[in-house]
């Protein structure tokens, strides 16, 4: 019945009507979450004390800024995160297209090496950072 | 109600890159990036382009703008100080930019008939339509990029690394 | 884009059409490798070794491509004709003297020597691809991968701090031009529905909104003037040029510049070939500007390393002065001076990195006062390539400008080659206060950067380019006729003039 009235959508000329589940989905995800914070304020109960505002409760007691330095290692990672995922940015067509591919390109096996080198290359280079290191964070000494 | 859905993302769009260069504290900053990637990205689905706006969202918004906090926090940047600016700034760039703007609206103003209409929303290419283009015809740009991934994590390794 | 299978499309493979690149690529591969697995403390020199063999395999490789009938492969997107192979044998050169050069020069002074060669080789794919592709995409991406790798390279000296300065500074500029030329890319698409520069150049010999088309071409010429450091584009040369260490500035100021040369050269004859009131009056600004601010600009400089750089702003308007010439005679001018240039400026700063050493030493005209006397092998190399730049009858210099000069002359420029002749005039000046510096002057007392002593590979790279000066000035005949044959590539697609006066070439 839902999917029925999806397709009927789809199918009008008016494209945009496909993401209306979209924005069903996030309006349920931000209402929820308003819903969640909204109520715990309105229902509990204030009573802010001099502890109660410390950064913790218990454990120690904070020194100096929590605004220090990040190590560049972090930089790093994140970097190579983006690399990652432009890598897989570009996965995602490839298996969404991969059993027309044959037809495509007009040999059999071409799409799947096309990958496969594509692939190949972003593993040298997973490699290299692995063997010089970078992902070992207790035995490098070589950043910040 | 496209063209309401349009008007209202443009707005947010340039709302967000303006806020972006005024606003004085980095982290401000870059989450008014946010703002502007993400309505960007709904301006993409907008033309049919769905597959560049989910990319948009989990590239840009995602990843690049995780490692735009890394680097403010890796500076400890604080609040930037307000200086006058420097004077090419004002008698070239300005001018500059201003001319180049002028350029541009003038080419499209003029061309607009020639260019016809578009209905929003009326196409769509989706992934399969994008990855026909990008693996037969554009077969070698994107075997490319690969090299040019390599060449990204070799730099990211030889300027973030300290010299031994 | 279903193209019929011409004979020729069959009868080999696709990859032998970019087998320069492929042999680069999989050399770079071979040394990431290698230089992951290799201990801290262990010498380099072995990797240096590796690439250089990789770039001459390449170097053979394009040699090879000449036999091949010129032809595009990966459905459209590259071309290897002789006017590719011209500019992949200049590029490849390029690369093969400055590891020659840098074979010594990072040993011992960064821990990323293996790094360096896999940038390089990795960049020299790209400019390589730069030169062969049709398709503006492919362009891009090319672009990018040799931009990004010469942003690394200009921040290796990680310990001064001119260095990163100039990385930084190249690579914020270097992108935002880079923007331009894609949004070029973009309107280009937007006027003649296409981004492959056959089908563009229908569009524009139809008449596709000539508007549109002019600004489209202007923003790629803002996007590729920037990287070769056409004026007013230039701000960041100086700057750049005295922070990137002096090898990399050698590569940096010749090979990208030879690879965006040929693309605009693409573009320009190519696509835009049938609407040159759009974009002549344009390039004729560009290059009377850029003469002029390169050599005014150099005048006022006392250090080597920045007047080398507005020479080279300079320079690059010369070359945009063959622009200006008609179809085939433009195009083999500029082409060879590409190369010319390339032998005299790589020398020039092979010869800063030796006499200043890892720590540049040596950075204003007065340090250089009695070279002549301390060093005279390397003074007189020095002298040799200075001679070249100013354009003195014998060298590369001289027969790359009159080249030039003649074929603007002949195609009605003859203003524009007055300016360039006297600009030539303005350019000897400070290139002779240097060499008066290095002879004239008295011998200061010795200092620490002269115990530098030249190593077996830095000799070879030097002898190298010595003697392409001369042979360029002398016996252009073979590489002009290269050039040409390039040149005659554009006269159209199936040209064939083009597939057989490059084999007729080599067996001459």
């Amino acid at each position: 019945m839902l999917c029925a009235w999806t397709v009927s959508l789809m199918q009008t000329p008016n494209y945009f009507w496909n993401y209306v589940p979209l924005l069903l989905q996030i309006l349920a995800a931000v209402g929820l979450s308003s819903f969640i914070v909204l109520a715990s304020w309105l229902i509990g109960r204030h009573r802010p004390g001099k502890v109660k505002l410390s950064t913790y409760e218990c454990g120690m007691v904070p020194q100096g800024d929590a605004r220090g330095r990040f190590s560049v290692r972090f930089y790093m990672v994140a970097m190579l995160f983006i690399l990652f995922d432009v890598e897989a940015v570009f996965m995602f067509p490839w298996a969404v297209i991969y059993r027309k591919l044959p037809g495509i390109t007009g040999s059999r096996f071409f799409g799947f090496w096309e990958m496969l080198v594509y692939i190949g290359f972003v593993l040298v280079g997973y490699f290299y950072i692995w063997k010089k290191g970078i992902l070992e964070w207790s035995k490098d000494q070589a950043d910040l | 109600m496209n063209v309401a859905i349009f008007i209202l993302f443009a707005l947010l769009c340039l709302g967000g890159a303006l806020n972006l260069l005024l606003q004085r504290h980095p982290i401000n900053s870059a989450l008014s990036l946010i703002v502007v990637m993400s309505s960007l990205s709904v301006l993409y689905l907008l033309l049919g382009a769905e597959f560049l706006a989910l990319a948009q969202i989990i590239v840009y918004s995602g990843a690049i703008m995780v490692l735009f906090v890394f680097v403010i926090m890796l500076l400890n940047a604080g609040e930037e100080e307000r200086t006058h600016g420097s004077r090419a700034a004002y008698f070239a760039g300005i001018p500059g930019v201003l001319a180049l703007f002028a350029v541009l609206a003038g080419t499209f103003v003029t061309l607009r008939l020639s260019f016809g209409g578009t209905r929003l929303g009326a196409f769509l290419v989706t992934t399969g339509d994008l990855s026909r283009v990008l693996f037969r015809n554009l077969l070698l740009p994107f075997e490319v990029t690969s090299v040019l991934i390599l060449v990204a994590i070799l730099g990211a390794v030889v300027l973030a690394r300290k010299e031994h | 884009m279903n193209e019929p299978m011409t004979p020729s499309m069959i009868a080999f493979s696709p990859a032998l059409r970019i087998l320069p690149e492929i042999l680069m690529t999989l050399t770079g591969v071979l040394v990431m490798l290698v230089e992951a697995v290799l201990k801290p403390r262990t010498s380099r020199k072995p990797l240096g070794i590796v690439a250089i063999l990789g770039t001459l395999a390449a170097i053979a490789a394009s040699v090879y491509q000449l036999f091949l009938p010129a032809g595009t492969a990966f459905f459209g997107t590259v071309q290897s004709d002789a006017f590719s192979v011209f500019f992949h044998l200049v590029i490849g050169c390029i690369v093969l003297v400055t590891l020659l050069i840098s074979l010594d020069y990072f040993e011992g002074h960064t821990s990323f020597v293996g790094e360096y060669y896999a940038l390089i080789l990795f960049g020299a794919t790209g400019m390589m691809l730069m030169t062969c592709s049709v398709e503006l995409l492919m362009v891009f991406i090319s672009l990018e991968i040799s931009s990004i790798s010469t942003y690394i390279l200009a921040g290796y000296r990680k310990r001064s701090a001119t260095s990163p300065e100039a990385s930084i500074k190249y690579f914020l500029l270097g992108s935002f031009a880079t923007a331009f030329f894609l949004y070029g890319i973009a309107l280009c698409f937007g006027a003649t529905g296409s981004t492959n520069l056959y089908e563009i150049a229908k569009g524009v010999a139809d008449g596709a909104s000539p508007l549109l088309l002019t600004v489209a071409f202007g923003m790629m010429l803002i996007g590729l003037g920037f990287k070769v450091s056409l004026a007013p584009f230039h701000v960041w040369t100086p700057d750049v040029y005295e922070g990137a260490p002096a090898p990399v500035v050698g590569l940096m100021s010749t090979a990208p510049k030879a690879a965006a040369f040929a693309v605009l050269l693409r573009i320009a004859y190519g696509a835009f070939g049938t609407a040159i009131h759009i974009w002549m009056p344009l390039v004729w600004i560009m290059a009377v500007l850029s003469m002029t601010i390169g050599n005014l600009g150099a005048l006022t400089q006392r250090n080597v390393k920045r007047m080398l750089a507005y020479s080279s702003i300079a320079h690059a308007g010369y070359l945009l002065v063959a622009f200006t010439a008609l179809a085939p005679m433009g195009i083999a001018a500029a082409s060879f001076y590409t190369a010319a240039y390339a032998a005299m400026n790589v020398g020039a700063f092979g010869i800063i990195s030796y006499l200043s050493g890892y720590n540049e030493a040596r950075t204003s005209l007065s340090d250089f006062a009695g070279i002549a006397r301390r060093h005279p092998v390397a003074a007189a190399a020095f002298a040799v390539f200075l001679i070249s730049l100013i354009g003195i009858p014998f060298t590369a210099g001289f027969f790359g400008k009159f080249y030039v000069f003649t074929a603007a002359i002949n195609s009605g420029n003859a203003w524009l080659a007055v300016l360039g002749l006297l600009n030539s005039g303005v350019a000897a000046f400070y290139y002779l206060r240097l060499l008066a510096q290095m002879y004239m002057v008295p011998v200061e007392p010795p200092r620490e950067a002269d115990t530098a002593h030249a190593r077996p590979a830095f000799i070879l790279a030097m002898a190298i380019l010595v003697l392409a000066v001369f042979a360029l000035g002398i016996f252009p005949g073979r590489i002009l006729d290269l050039a040409r044959a390039g040149a005659a590539t554009f006269s159209g697609p199936a040209n064939a003039a083009s597939q057989t006066v490059p084999v007729a070439l080599l067996r001459r």
